[in-house]
């Protein structure tokens, strides 16, 4: 009797799974097209604390040289000089080897204004190891000093305000959450 | 074909021999299905068959090249003929040249019987079934050639379960033939369709249940002949590699696949024509060529109607082992199959004219599965539109 148990089987387990199939001709997609078929850019997707590719802004560098002594493997090199004359400190170098970096964010916490931070980028693939170092100083820059009455060159103060909102959230996470 | 010609040469006054004619004819238009037809419609076969699963697995497919990645086959096809032709030291040289060329020449040579239309078709054969089922065992003997030529214990395998898979199931596809031909009365490909009509009641399948279950049998034979899932043993990815085919690179590989799809079309072709009447359409015109193109047009739908379900069945049945091959073959096909050949006989003696009734009533059976069929698929979609979210996935 198992024989005809067997055959009945057969049919309908088939008849389920065709059906199951079949269903799928009507459901969408889960294909996400990375990176040129996207509604939107995945790097707009990611969360604001993503720890993507380190970026500077010079604007509000204040040239401390926290960051450099913070990151463990030395992936940042800082040349920061006095000018004798304005007394002001002169940044000539600020490379970053992102061939080195292993985005732990420990560069970014201490930062004072926010100035280095990670952005949600990550396609960084280049052909040699040496176009992987950023290089932020152009020409040499005069570092960003606070002023006590507060920041009013138009400029800055969204930059400012971007960095003061990076470290609210990013260095001082637990900070947020309470 | 034959018809086509002298039509021809009685409007013509060139002083061609009719025998000439007749071999120019049959020799033109088989260059023209194998080149025009044949070659390219395995390649979209091969792009149609990744977009099925694809669609099935919840993937987009091939879609770069070409409007929905339609023209994939073409680079497919380009980049192989560009490869190296790897030919193993240790192989048997001629042997493995050779074996490619057979297992293609086994299913092209099926195409000589297949009809297209009323009166497209490369040859009426008297023998046509017989014939086609006769040349398509030749891919056995390709495969099994390709496996022993490797020397490599994987191809090794893999032509050896090919050899004893196709043998096997030539007898349940061959006895569930002979409902057909039983009521027919004829082994020609075009005889039998002309033997059934334009409407389903008409058609072989709904004759009786024997023949209706000589359908079921058939198309299953036919998926295990032409090495498909769920009885792909002799490519079997998962244990062989890629079985016969896993020492074979560019073309030559490529040529295998291309016998596979084709494969394909040859079981949708005889699964239409046997069973489904085939390029049958209403005559609702007295105008040949159109008739001829309604023609074409019935018969490729209905084969590419099955050709769809074998893709569609690969991507929802897992393998079978060999075990169960073997089993599934003797223990229930070759019997069913003997039952089917016997029942359709008896059918015939005791209601020599058919009973519309009965036909009638298989219609409707089938009709009533494929509406539970939708009503499945219905729950099946409904039950899974919580999960389709594509935010799910990607935030927006």
């Amino acid at each position: 009797m198992s024989y005809i148990g067997n055959i009945t089987d057969t049919f309908s387990s088939i008849f389920e799974g065709m059906s199951i199939t079949f269903s799928q001709f009507f459901r969408p997609a889960y294909t996400v097209q990375y990176p040129d078929r996207m509604p939107v850019r995945v790097q707009d997707t990611l969360p604001y604390r993503y720890r993507g590719i380190l970026e500077v802004d010079l604007e509000i560098c204040t040239g401390c040289l926290a960051c450099e002594r913070a990151c463990p493997i030395n992936c940042i090199v800082i040349d920061a000089e006095k000018n004798k004359e304005t007394k002001a400190l002169v940044l000539k170098r600020f490379d970053i080897d992102m061939a080195k970096c292993m985005y732990c964010g420990l560069c970014s916490e201490p930062c004072p204004t926010g100035s280095i931070h990670h952005t949600r980028e990550f396609e960084g693939s280049d052909y040699s190891l040496e176009s992987l170092v950023r290089r932020f100083v152009k020409v040499p820059v005069d570092a960003y000093k606070p002023k006590k009455t507060g920041e009013n060159d138009p400029a800055i103060v969204p930059i400012l305000e971007r960095g003061m909102r990076y470290i609210e959230e990013f260095a001082q996470p637990e900070k947020k959450a309470s | 074909m034959q018809g086509f010609i002298d039509s021809l040469l009685a409007t013509t006054t060139t002083g061609l021999s009719r025998e000439l004619a007749y071999l120019g004819g049959m020799i033109g238009f088989g260059a023209l299905v194998v080149f025009g037809f044949i070659l390219p419609m395995a390649g979209i076969t091969s792009w149609l068959e990744r977009r099925v699963w694809a669609k099935i697995q919840s993937r987009v497919g091939p879609n770069r090249v070409g409007p929905g990645g339609f023209l994939q086959w073409l680079a497919d096809g380009l980049k192989n003929l560009l490869k190296e032709d790897v030919i193993p030291e240790a192989a048997d040289p001629t042997l493995f040249r050779l074996a490619p060329y057979i297992v293609v020449a086994g299913f092209v040579a099926a195409f000589v019987a297949i009809p297209f239309a009323g009166s497209l078709i490369i040859a009426d054969l008297n023998i046509g079934i017989l014939y086609i089922s006769a040349v398509t065992s030749l891919v056995v003997v390709g495969i099994l050639m390709a496996g022993w030529s490797s020397n490599n214990r994987w191809s090794m395998l893999g032509g050896i379960r090919s050899a004893s898979q196709i043998i096997s199931y030539e007898i349940p596809a061959g006895l569930s033939v002979f409902p057909v031909v039983l009521l027919s009365g004829t082994l020609s490909m075009q005889g039998i369709i002309e033997n059934q009509g334009w409407a389903p009641v008409d058609w072989h399948m709904f004759h009786s249940p024997f023949t209706l279950a000589a359908f079921l049998m058939s198309y299953i034979a036919l998926l295990a002949e032409g090495n498909r899932t769920p009885f792909d043993l002799p490519e079997a990815e998962s244990e062989l590699v890629a079985g016969f085919a896993t020492e074979y690179s560019g073309m030559r590989s490529l040529l295998f696949f291309l016998a596979e799809w084709g494969n394909l079309y040859v079981i949708g072709a005889i699964m239409a024509t046997l069973f489904m009447g085939g390029w049958q359409v209403p005559a609702f015109t007295d105008n040949v060529v159109l008739l001829t193109v309604a023609q074409f047009g019935m018969f490729f739908a209905k084969t590419y109607f099955w050709v769809f379900v074998a893709m569609w069945i690969r991507a929802t049945l897992p393998r079978v082992r060999v075990d169960q091959l073997m089993s599934l073959c003797w223990k229930y096909m070759v019997p069913i199959a003997m039952v089917n050949m016997f029942g359709t006989a008896l059918v015939m003696v005791v209601i020599p004219e058919g009973s519309r009734l009965m036909s009638y009533a298989l219609c409707g059976l089938m009709l009533f599965g494929l509406v539970r069929f939708g009503r499945r698929v219905n729950y099946h979609l409904k039950r899974s539109r919580r999960y389709d979210t594509v935010g799910a996935i990607m935030p927006v």
